[in-house]
């Protein structure tokens, strides 16, 4: 047995080819992107080596509207945490007291994590039409005319409608989540926390939610990376548009690239998403770490 | 004995009751708001233009236009693209099922100087995102002429999967005894045949979890299959479905019907596993 386990050969053969594959199509682009966002160059002609000049043109002399859709990436990750997660965790809370049905919520909650994003954009596009969405039929139903708009066309309410259908779409994830986290508390703290009387709000804000820290932790983090890497919702709803008033770095990157053939530029503002992800994590895991340190 | 309606015990009872319908109502509203959407999608995709602009937006359809399904899977091509997106997916799932239980298994059982570090290092991948390697991967399979191609996305989607299926193929693996394996040798057999026959089934339902993971996130993947196909004859449900809604516009219909097309076996496949999707979905998030 042992000799066999030792086979190199056999090891050769089990670990080589998921070597080649990842190194070359998951690791080495990287290096590839750090490269390019180093280079003046259109994707035809030869590269020019310019420095730090994409990344200078970014923040400093930048024209595009990129610190805009920046600034659109955090606001999203604001609202995520502030108003997705609270929604997502009082859903788990609910579910994980272990109501009758929890089965059916949880799985029916869930279900718009599942569909494909293209499907989501499509469907909420129609939600918001000017002339036959559900939103504006709502309105008028209820007699509020005076409200209905062309959510998508106007550029004061298109990033707010694009936001909402994001959050619509990932609060079953975060609730499936902190719905773990919470269960995986053990009863018989409950149970004693209710011998003392301590009513559910007490419990839920003084037992729950702490204990389900770690769980939070993860959830905030995905948030927030996950708002900064947002793209396929609004590349679908809207492309950015209207008049820019929807872009975020991801869909910049993609237009920068594959419309403007800036694929310098472009690949820069790739590295900086990854920067901004890499940073924001390791922010939020000390944020949370210290915390834990004084409890 | 006659009980008082203000006794301790049944005035709690009366109160959880109360509080438990709120809660259910809240719930109720809150799947309302989850599901009436799709609800609306699959009535939408049986009117026409006629009904919807005619005042009947939001309600059940006068007429059950299964036409709409004909129409958008001869005329539109959906019917060559959800055969393509089963083609995609399901080599992907075939090929990354090979690689990540060999390499799994290579790392938990076999004994090399170097599986720790293996591991770290496709697990490392979990943290890549996609964009970082969009342009380099679009120049190089320009470069090689494989834009266009299948391969040119089942590579990727391969590629990505790897990290979280070993993670959790890992996880499995080291739970099982090595016992099994171990008589196996004895009785003269080779590491090929314990791997395939011996190990390979212990591991199935492991390597189920794995696999509808990587159906739904290649199934829905839209930046790659975006950037890397523009022939319609390769194109994949998601791609297909953008252009289709940019040529028929204004046809709700026929467009709603190809939505629930691209939908449905998604929604089979969840409401078939949804414990198992669930669980993964948490073991895939708990790593950290």
């Amino acid at each position: 047995m042992e000799k066999m386990l030792r086979d190199k050969k056999a090891i050769f053969l089990f670990t080589f080819p998921t070597f080649l594959l990842f190194t070359i199509i998951v690791v080495l682009p990287i290096f590839f992107s750090i490269h390019y966002s180093t280079l003046d160059w259109d994707g035809f002609s030869k590269g020019v080596f310019v420095g730090f000049t994409n990344y200078k043109n970014l923040f400093v002399n930048n024209t595009d509207g990129f610190l805009q859709s920046v600034a659109n990436s955090l606001v999203l990750a604001l609202i995520s945490v502030g108003i997705q997660l609270p929604i997502s965790l009082l859903l788990a809370l609910i579910l994980a007291r272990g109501i009758k049905g929890e089965r059916f919520f949880r799985t029916v909650y869930f279900i718009p994590v599942i569909i494909s994003t293209v499907v989501i954009g499509q469907l909420w596009m129609k939600i918001y039409n000017s002339d036959y969405g559900m939103l504006n039929g709502v309105l008028r139903a209820v007699g509020l005319d005076s409200l209905t708009n062309a959510w998508l066309a106007d550029s004061k309410t298109a990033l707010a409608c694009v936001f909402a259908a994001m959050l619509w779409q990932y609060v079953g994830y975060h609730m499936l989540l902190l719905y773990a986290g919470a269960k995986s508390i053990s009863p018989d703290i409950y149970e004693a926390a209710r011998i003392d009387g301590a009513s559910e709000l007490k419990i839920a804000f003084h037992i729950t939610i702490p204990l389900m820290k770690s769980i939070l932790c993860v959830c905030i983090i995905f948030a927030v990376t996950g708002s900064f890497k947002a793209f396929d919702l609004i590349y679908v709803m809207t492309g950015g548009g209207p008049l820019h008033s929807t872009e975020v770095p991801t869909t910049l990157m993609y237009t920068t690239i594959f419309s403007r053939y800036q694929y310098g530029y472009g690949s820069a503002m790739a590295i900086f998403i990854i920067a901004e992800c890499l940073v924001f994590t390791l922010v939020i895991k000390r944020l949370f770490s210290n915390d834990q340190d004084e409890a | 004995m006659k009980i008082h309606s203000d006794h301790p015990a049944l005035k709690k009872q009366k109160k959880v009751k109360a509080s438990s319908i709120v809660l259910f109502a809240f719930l109720g509203l809150y799947t309302l708001i989850q599901v009436y959407p799709l609800i609306w999608l699959f009535l939408f995709s049986f009117k026409n233009n006629n009904e919807i602009y005619s005042g009947n937006a939001m309600g059940i359809p006068k007429v059950w236009r299964f036409s709409n399904y004909f129409t958008v899977l001869t005329s539109g091509n959906v019917a060559v693209y959800l055969l393509n997106s089963v083609i995609v997916t399901g080599a992907t799932i075939i090929i990354s099922t090979i690689l990540l239980t060999t390499s799994a298994y290579a790392i938990v059982r076999m004994h090399w100087r170097w599986n720790h570090l293996f591991l770290t290092y496709i697990l490392l991948g979990m943290m890549v995102p996609l964009h970082a390697t969009l342009l380099p991967l679009f120049i190089v399979l320009k470069n090689m002429n494989l834009l266009n191609s299948y391969f040119s996305i089942i590579l990727p989607y391969v590629a990505f999967a790897l990290p979280m299926g070993i993670f959790i193929l890992v996880g499995f693996l080291q739970n099982i005894p090595k016992e099994l394996e171990e008589s196996a040798c004895l009785d003269g057999c080779g590491i090929y045949r314990i791997f395939y026959y011996i190990s390979l089934p212990l591991v199935r339902p492991a390597i189920a979890t794995v696999a509808i993971f990587t159906f739904l996130s290649s199934w829905n993947e839209l930046m790659f299959a975006n950037t890397f196909i523009s022939a319609d004859k390769i194109k994949t449900l998601t791609v297909g479905i953008m252009s289709l809604s940019g040529q028929q516009g204004t046809q709700w219909g026929p467009i709603g019907a190809g939505l629930v097309i691209a939908t449905v076996p998604t929604l089979i496949i969840y409401l078939m596993f949804s414990n198992q999707i669930q669980k993964s979905v948490i073991a895939g998030a708990i790593k950290g």
